[in-house]
């Protein structure tokens, strides 16, 4: 009898594509895990991190093909905005893997709704740890990524976006 | 099995109301967005390129977010919309149809447009469509960026470039700002939309719009007409568009339309 737990286990082992270390239970993107009474049919709902994420169409198939090999008659990946995915829902495991991937993780904010001067704020550098950074262009390789340069070190690097 | 899917309440005097609406919406992001990713590849340098392509994908993001919405409301699929219909049939406005002309047209706006889907995303999240007021949550969060990439860079050229991107900048203003206004055309439905708390309606939006327009523009030493001076470009809302929209239309929509079945 599948589980809501085997569900998510198997929801753990997809990852990002643009992010290959990240999975989307890190990320924070499935929003619920529905399963029925009969445990034969179960809808997972996923909120997107950017509504044009590019990405979102693979992450839904790739978790199709995963949980048609559990013993279920139905499964049905859903884009929901409720809730709206925002960075504090980054784990402090997706942090931690972001900077080893060379990626700022983004600063945590109250609320759910974002200060524009977090943008303005030095991001510490992931190579060198250094502060003494400035925001170069919030638009970067992909939607949530940002670009910032490192006085410290003198290296460009990227930043997963608060949003 | 799993319960169908909620579907929220909604009188059915108010759902043309809102098909309206949306369409309005829909159409001015798929436009502007397609305008945007003209740049791709001709930015004037590097990072403006990468950001009018950021943008762009975002604006088609959100159209395809609106688009999805009418689906639900029994309009066709999101690329059907997007892509099987002709000029008269859109509900976007002028500003967004213009040529991209040059980067200081396409920043001034920009900032115009940007400004306005702030506020107007905002003035959605308290919506009574639901669906409506989750997108609009979400979608806010990104237009931040937007209005913060315009807004920097009209100060900048306005007020901190050099006498001729000054007087670049401020000839964009006021072929853009006649434009903009068309954004705000309000539509037979205004009464019914406030009434049903959907969207309290363009007039609203019109005013919040302007006052965070004019800080904005004083910061980039910028003059502007008094408004009552200004015509706006009206028509867009009821489908009678300028000479730029088919061609754009004709351009965006050919492969889609030499096989409508074909699987991507």
């Amino acid at each position: 009898m599948v589980t809501e737990q085997h569900i998510w286990q198997e929801l753990a082992q997809v990852t990002d594509p643009e992010i290959p270390t990240l999975s989307i239970t890190d990320m924070g993107i499935v929003a619920a895990v529905e399963l029925d009474a009969q445990r034969r049919s179960v809808c997972v709902k996923i909120t997107p991190t950017f509504v044009g994420c590019p990405a979102i169409e693979l992450i839904r198939r790739e978790i199709e093909l995963r949980l048609m090999r559990l013993p279920l008659q139905e499964v049905r990946v859903e884009v929901t905005y409720d809730p709206p995915w925002n960075s504090n829902r980054l784990s402090p495991r997706a942090r931690e893997l972001l900077r080893n991937f060379g990626i700022a993780p983004p600063p945590e904010y109250t609320g759910t709704d974002f200060p524009l001067q977090l943008l303005q704020e030095a991001v510490p550098c992931p190579y060198c740890g250094g502060t003494n950074t400035v925001l170069q262009t919030p638009f970067g390789p992909t939607l949530c990524r940002a670009l910032h340069y490192c006085y410290d070190c003198r290296q460009t690097f990227e930043q997963f976006k608060p949003v | 099995m799993v319960p169908p899917l909620q579907m929220p309440q909604l009188p059915p005097e108010a759902l043309p109301a809102l098909k309206d609406l949306l369409y309005r919406m829909a159409d001015d992001a798929l436009i502007i967005g397609h305008r945007h990713s003209e740049w791709t590849g001709l930015g004037p340098i590097l990072e403006e390129d990468i950001a009018f392509s950021s943008i762009a994908q975002d604006k088609i993001g959100h159209a395809y977010a609106l688009y999805r919405l009418l689906h639900e409301l029994g309009e066709p699929e999101p690329d059907h919309a997007a892509f099987m219909r002709d000029a008269p049939q859109f509900r976007c406005c002028h500003l967004v149809e213009y040529p991209n002309g040059g980067y200081d047209f396409s920043l001034m706006r920009h900032l115009l447009f940007d400004l306005a889907e702030q506020w107007r995303y905002h003035l959605l999240e308290r919506s009574s469509y639901e669906p409506l007021a989750q997108l609009a949550h979400k979608v806010r969060g990104e237009i931040k960026y937007h209005v913060f990439h315009a807004t920097q860079w009209v100060v900048h050229l306005g007020a901190q470039g050099t006498e001729e991107s000054h007087e670049r900048m401020q000839r964009a203003l006021l072929q853009a700002l006649p434009l903009a206004l068309g954004i705000f055309e309000p539509s037979e439905y205004e009464e019914l939309l406030a009434g049903h708390a959907i969207f309290p309606g363009e007039r609203v939006l019109q005013s919040h719009w302007w006052e965070t327009l004019l800080p904005i523009l004083e910061r980039a030493q910028l003059q502007v007409p008094p408004l009552e001076t200004l015509t706006p470009a009206y028509g867009g809302r009821r489908g009678q568009h300028t000479e730029y929209l088919q061609p754009l239309l004709d351009e965006m929509t050919e492969v889609f339309r030499s096989d409508p079945t074909a699987q991507w």
